[in-house]
């Protein structure tokens, strides 16, 4: 039988905070810009206009199309070098942790158009229809009127699809990025203690989605009392 | 004031909701359009402010034609005010934010000036009271109040209507006609897609009759309501009219 023993654990919190601060970072970036990107992108999708919204639909298809993994890599292995070429940085700059930011902004702004885009069509037509027949140019009728509306409605799909996200960043570690899962690591290896770092990580990981989670949930709840 | 000339619409399925569709409505006059379901009047007084397009023909307002590419499509809109079935107050914004909101991104209008215009207009269809509420915590009847008190927070040169009164429970529907009465009493231009022939009779001026598309009678009230000369008119107000 396999005998635990967790004193690995206390001493390394300060250096595995410092790692979920990464973790966090990667998230939120990720989140930010790709809610962003994503709305551009929903926005695009549902245009007349065959070449924006294939654009948009080329884009979204592409990127849930490959592994995450993929884009990971391709992301830690090309475009650093290519930034280090373009900005003429040395090359010892690390780039490590932009590129991981910048991949995981491409790649959820897919998901999260998708998402916006349901949520877009959640609202009824009328409502574009009455901001336009009060002058409003379409710009304005979706700025105003439509997406506050969407918004409101796909907040708890949103944030389920960051939970996603915030498990998903601990893929960082392929690139020895040290974000918490990887820091949780490397203690696990120096101390001869893998198994239980990594319950330990799980465990972390699982406390902050659950409760994220039920958070969504209550939410949720409320919105549906509301409507 | 309004100059529909000769307007056709087809739906890319082939559908044709628009059949060579002329009218016109002058400064202060006051038109009911009627119709059977499915007739092409919802269709053809939302193609007036254009929300729908059409392929054939011509629609003047005010000077400016519709159609036209060129038209700034936003700025005619923003004068000619427009009331749904279904109210499409903004759920997410207090009442006098509705009224608002348009004025000062639209109009251009200050803050405070815009505020003034609309609590005015809000105490004019009798809800002031409501001012700070949402649209969710009001009466069908109540919204569709605030409806207009919104397009007309606009300074609107002539008003449509779109069945405004078609989604309304039967005991909300008087409060929402008296305001559309005093309107019409006052010399707004309006055009008025309705069953209401009550209303018709009080301030309508002519009554169009259209089906299948086509405008099939386009006559003074008092003809209209005596003589209709179409049959699918007569059977039509027979149907309506049961006492």
């Amino acid at each position: 039988m396999y005998d635990f023993d967790w004193s690995s654990v206390k001493p390394a919190l300060p250096f595995m905070w410092l790692g979920m601060k990464v973790t966090l970072e990667i998230t939120l970036t990720a989140m930010s810009v790709g809610i962003a990107l994503g709305t551009v992108l929903a926005v695009l999708r549902l245009q007349r206009n065959p070449v924006l919204s294939g654009f948009s639909a080329a884009y979204v298809n592409l990127f849930r199309a490959v592994p995450l993994i993929m884009v990971l890599l391709w992301f830690f292995l090309i475009v650093p070098t290519l930034i280090e070429r373009i900005f003429n940085l040395p090359r010892t700059a690390d780039t490590r942790v932009t590129s991981a930011m910048v991949a995981f902004s491409l790649f959820q702004a897919a998901y999260y158009a998708e998402i916006i885009r349901a949520g877009i069509q959640s609202v009824t037509a009328g409502q574009m229809g009455a901001a336009l027949a009060l002058g409003m140019s379409y710009g304005q009728a979706m700025r105003l009127v439509v997406l506050p509306q969407a918004f409101r409605n796909m907040t708890p799909l949103l944030l389920t699809q960051t939970i996603i996200l915030f498990q998903d960043t601990s893929l960082v570690y392929v690139s020895a990025v040290r974000d918490f899962f990887g820091a949780a690591t490397i203690i696990g290896t120096r101390d001869g203690r893998q198994v239980e770092l990594i319950l330990f990580a799980g465990g972390v990981y699982f406390v902050i989605s659950f409760a994220l989670s039920s958070l969504v949930k209550y939410w949720q709840d409320r919105l549906k009392v509301a409507a | 004031m309004i100059d529909i000339r000769k307007v056709s619409k087809t739906y890319p399925n082939g559908f044709q909701a628009l059949k060579a569709c002329s009218t016109h409505v002058d400064k202060g006059e006051v038109i009911v359009v009627c119709g059977p379901s499915g007739s092409g009047k919802s269709t053809l007084i939302k193609c007036v402010n254009g929300l729908e397009d059409f392929q054939e023909g011509e629609i003047v307002v005010n000077g400016i034609s519709v159609g036209d590419k060129k038209t700034n499509l936003p700025k005619l809109r923003a004068h000619v005010g427009m009331v749904f079935q279904h109210f499409e107050l903004f759920p997410h914004m207090t009442v006098v934010k509705n009224l608002t909101v348009a004025q000062t991104k639209v109009l251009g209008r200050r803050k405070v000036e815009a505020t003034e215009r609309g609590l005015k207009l809000l105490e004019r269809v009798g809800l002031s009271a409501h001012a700070s509420k949402h649209p969710g915590q009001l009466s069908g009847g109540q919204q569709q109040r605030v409806a207009i008190a919104r397009a007309l927070a606009m300074d609107p040169i002539c008003m449509l209507f779109d069945e405004p009164t078609s989604a309304l429970d039967p005991e909300m529907i008087n409060e929402v006609l008296d305001v559309m009465v005093q309107l019409a009493r006052e010399g707004m231009t309006m055009m008025v897609v309705t069953h209401e022939m009550e209303f018709a009779r009080k301030v309508a001026h002519r009554v169009i009759f259209m089906d299948r598309g086509e405008i099939v009678e386009d006559a003074g009230k008092d003809e209209f309501f005596t003589k209709p000369r179409s049959e699918r008119a007569q059977q039509f107000l027979s149907k309506i009219l049961h006492h």
